[in-house]
């Protein structure tokens, strides 16, 4: 039995050793907003904070997470990239988009005014098969309204 | 009242007579242009749920007691089982049920590619399943497998008589051209790679079927169900509220499915079977690779005199058989063309449809070809377009039911006269220039389609059809029809759709066929609900119905009065008005298409061969525009997929053993976000006079079809190398940069 704050909310977690944080946000918790894409740590759809720092949770093992908070998409419901990124059409399917607003936060929070050159670095790491690239540049360099 | 008449269906090129019944009459033609609702830049209904990650996906759900499978597959491109023991599997703690060749026909002893099912295995958790097939005893016999597709057409490993296609005389033709230029293309296996992957839950209730699926076709996988299971289609239930993209490969329930039901129905539990990232590159459908030997005549004027294709299309051990000569036949209009398609079966994957298949390989070489013609006589290959337009569809001698490629090319003239410039801007190894590629396609939909629309006392509505939003944005085009009808504003009206138990029959999200196929039977739908409304005005009222509209949320009449629609809705209470609707026929006689136009500026380090592409203009000619903020995303996301199949993805082979090597994405490498060049989108928005009550084409699949060749011509522009195979890696780029350097030196080309 371990403990893991997710969202400012404690929970106790019981799960074998090999257990990935995804998972176990999405089966154990319910927290299906984080999406497992891949499962290898190549696409960034699962996204999720430490510490405020964009991590894979696909592969970080939930034991290792510690005292480290962890934020998902279900933290940043009411972020303004929410808003900008529906604003945009910043998403098609939406399937990699709670991961790209949760590296975008960790983007927004470090500069709030990113450059485009900037924006395409910190994102690189979040594929998106529908392309909604252009319009998730534009989300990002207008999140704030 | 409903009218039965006798039609013709076009499925992507080919004709079908059948009778459909037409229940609305023909409703009048909405002006061109931006309206009140339809025309506008809408936001996408759902964009809010899906951005806070409370959409629930296939990938989502989570049913009590709910078991996971997990499947055991071929390692072996050609082999045969000659012994396999499942024991250990079922006796594995967690492991509830395990399938094998005896049990089901999806599974298989003699397995034709790599991935391909051989036995399967559920349990309480995914990884339990996974890891107990580990167990399985299975001793293989490998077989040496069949790779190369030219060896397939030469052995006779087809899957169906060779295609071929003749028009005029191309013999006599090449005869009277003035220069001929023959060239041989190569386009790659690409893996669509939708970010959720095939997967179902399967649930018993009794003797009915639910499916949770992500699916491009909710009716397709009910009947194909049951079809295959024996049982009437009632009793299946297809359930599909968002999907994390299709792109052509979920059109089908999927051997997942099956195997998936199989197991629900032995265990009495919900099963989900979900394929991982690896087993999505093995075995769930690709674009196949082509092999196009192509010869174009011309006269010194550009006039082609003559085309001719051989087409070998590596289509894999099944599966579905692209167009790849479709364009050569379709968008031009050169009196003489000959082609001839072979689909090879060899041990590798099933093909699936791929977003424009066979149009974004046959576009590539035909294009390119196109511009080494213009190269020879020295046109301007826009003008060479121009000179080749075809007036009338050819392969049918049918009139297009509207065709605005001409006005493509007129609102791509000011990028194109960007040339100049952008060359100019060549720096050091760095040469840059500017190509452009013209585009045809289908995306004229057709019958049947239905929905129905329920307005309540408050004054809401709500669409209700069983389709799916494959996360092109129907919903939100959907509700912008219905709301321009109902003279609603956009917030008052809701989409419910993705269940077959709750709503009629919609079409295929597939062919670029949604809008123009459920757009009108949504407009029909809500024009009958409106009429209702009227009705009723105008008897509370005591005024003619032909003097009152809905407008802005009100009733109006002729003489200045106006009421809240809820002010006649209200008298209703809890009663509500259904209005129904149905797709009309498509008009008989003619060919629905798509045109467009795309224009490229790229630069290539000559040194290194790298390629940035750096600018896109698109202009299509899709009919009318419901959303242009819906449509401009559709065309930059064709543009960046296609970017994908041109430079940097392919699906590889080990040569010998053809195992995939590309199974996960750090190998099989998609565009990210720092790949993206600047894209202009322009739509022509002209509605079709001819189609159905909207105008409206489809837009899905027209972007991705031009940009590969754009960007080789643009290649050739800056270098003046032919680059003919994709993807244009490094390798392929410097190959034709030497081999343009030896032609420039008139010696024989270097290989």
């Amino acid at each position: 039995m371990s403990e893991l704050t997710v969202n400012g909310q404690r929970y106790e977690i019981e799960a074998p050793v090999e257990r990935s944080l995804a998972d176990t946000l999405r089966t154990d918790l319910g927290l299906t907003g984080t999406k497992v894409a891949c499962g290898e740590g190549h696409c960034g759809a699962c996204t999720i904070l430490l510490d405020g720092i964009p991590t894979l949770s696909c592969i970080t093992l939930v034991h290792l997470v510690g005292d480290r908070d962890v934020t998902t998409i279900e933290g940043l419901r009411d972020h303004p990239l929410v808003d900008a990124f529906v604003r945009c059409d910043a998403l098609q399917c939406g399937f990699c988009t709670p991961g790209q607003i949760v590296s975008a936060s960790a983007l927004v929070e470090a500069d709030p005014n990113p450059s485009r050159e900037e924006i395409r670095h910190a994102m690189s790491g979040n594929i998106c098969r529908c392309g909604a690239y252009p319009k998730i540049e534009e989300a990002i360099l207008t999140w704030q309204g | 009242m409903a009218r039965l008449i006798r039609t013709e269906k076009e499925v992507e090129g080919n004709y079908t007579e059948q009778w459909i019944v037409v229940e609305e009459d023909p409703l009048e033609r909405w002006p061109a242009g931006a309206l009140e609702t339809v025309g506008k830049p809408v936001p996408r209904e759902d964009g809010a749920e899906r951005a806070r990650g409370q959409a629930t996906y296939t990938a989502d759900l989570q049913l009590p007691g709910m078991l996971h499978a997990a499947v055991l597959r071929s390692p072996h491109a050609r082999a045969r089982v000659k012994r396999l023991d499942l024991s250990k599997v079922a006796d594995t703690p967690g492991v509830r049920a395990v399938l094998g060749p005896d049990d089901l026909d999806v599974f298989t002893r003699e397995p034709g590619y790599p991935g391909a099912p051989v036995a399967a295995a559920a349990a309480d958790s995914y990884g339990q399943a996974a890891r107990a097939l580990d167990l399985a005893e299975v001793e293989w016999e490998v077989l040496d497998p069949l790779l190369d597709p030219d060896e397939a057409v030469r052995e006779g490993s087809l899957h169906d008589e060779p295609e071929r296609y003749e028009r005029g005389d191309a013999e006599a033709g090449f005869a009277e051209a003035d220069v001929v230029v023959e060239a041989e293309y190569r386009t790659q296996t690409v893996l669509h790679n939708s970010l959720e992957t095939h997967q179902s839950v399967c649930e018993w209730n009794g003797d009915t079927l639910t499916v949770y699926i992500s699916t491009q076709f909710i009716w397709g996988v009910r009947s194909e169900i049951a079809e295959k299971l024996g049982i009437p289609e009632d009793k299946v239930r297809v359930v599909c509220h968002y999907m994390g993209g299709g792109f052509g490969a979920k059109n089908h329930p999927g051997q997942y499915t099956f195997i998936g039901a199989e197991f629900a129905k032995r265990t009495g539990r919900p099963v989900r079977c979900a394929l991982t990232r690896r087993e999505e590159n093995l075995a769930s459908g690709n674009r196949h690779a082509t092999i196009q030997r192509l010869k174009a005549g011309a006269r010194a004027d550009g006039t082609l005199t003559a085309l001719q294709g051989e087409f070998v299309m590596a289509v894999g051990w099944e599966g579905f058989q692209s167009w790849t000569a479709g364009p050569m036949k379709m968008l031009y209009g050169c009196p003489n063309v000959s082609t001839v398609e072979y689909g090879a079966k060899i041990n590798t994957s099933p093909n699936a449809a791929f977003r424009a298949p066979g149009f974004v390989e046959g576009t590539f070489g035909l294009e390119c070809l196109l511009d080494e013609v213009a190269a020879k006589l020295e046109i301007d290959p826009l003008e060479l377009r121009r000179r080749n337009h075809a007036d009338v569809d050819l392969v049918d001698d049918r009139p297009f039911s509207s065709k605005n490629l001409i006005e493509c090319y007129e609102r791509a003239e000011p990028h194109w006269a960007r040339r100049q410039e952008v060359r100019a801007r060549s720096e050091g190894p760095w040469q840059r220039g500017v190509g452009m590629a013209s585009q045809i396609w289908f995306g004229g939909g057709g019958p049947p389609s239905y929905a129905w629309v329920r307005v309540g006392s408050d004054g809401r509505a709500t669409v209700i059809t069983a389709m799916q939003d494959i996360g092109t944005g129907t919903r939100t085009a959907m509700a912008q029809i219905a709301a321009q009808e109902l003279g609603l504003p956009i917030d008052r009206v809701q989409v419910a759709l993705g269940d077959s138990a709750r709503g009629p029959y919609a079409a295929i999200s597939a062919g670029s066929s949604t809008v123009p196929s459920m757009g009108p039977a949504v407009r029909a739908a809500a024009h009958d609900a409106a009429r209702q409304i009227i009705e009723i005005a105008a008897q509370r009222f005591h005024l003619e119905e032909r003097v009152l509209s809905l407008q802005d949320g009100k009733v109006v009449s002729a003489d200045d009065g106006s009421w809240e629609v809820e002010e006649v809705t209200g008298l209703l209470e809890d009663a509500q008005i259904l209005g129904k609707g149905a797709r009309g026929p498509n008009p008989t006689g003619m060919r629905v298409l798509t045109f467009g136009v795309q224009v490229a500026e790229i630069a290539v380090d000559v040194e290194t061969g790298e390629i940035r592409v750096e600018r896109v203009a698109a202009i299509h000619d899709v009919g009318r525009v419901i959303n242009p903020l819906g449509a401009s995303s559709q065309v930059e996301g064709g543009i960046i997929q296609g970017l994908g199949h041109t430079l940097s993805e392919e699906r590889l082979l080990d040569p010998e053993s053809g195992a995939v090597l590309t199974q996960t994405l750090d190998a099989y490498r998609m565009p990210t976000i720092a790949d993206v060049p600047e894209i202009v989108t322009e739509l022509v928005d002209i509605p079709d006079e001819h189609l159905t009550s909207l105008g409206a084409k489809g837009l899905g699949e027209p972007p991705i079809i031009p940009i590969a060749a754009a960007v080789a011509n643009a290649i050739r522009d800056a270098t003046g190398a032919d680059v003919r195979s994709l993807p244009i890696t490094r390798e392929e780029m410097l190959r034709a940069l030497a081999e343009a350097k030896e032609k420039a030196r008139g010696a024989p080309a270097a290989v």
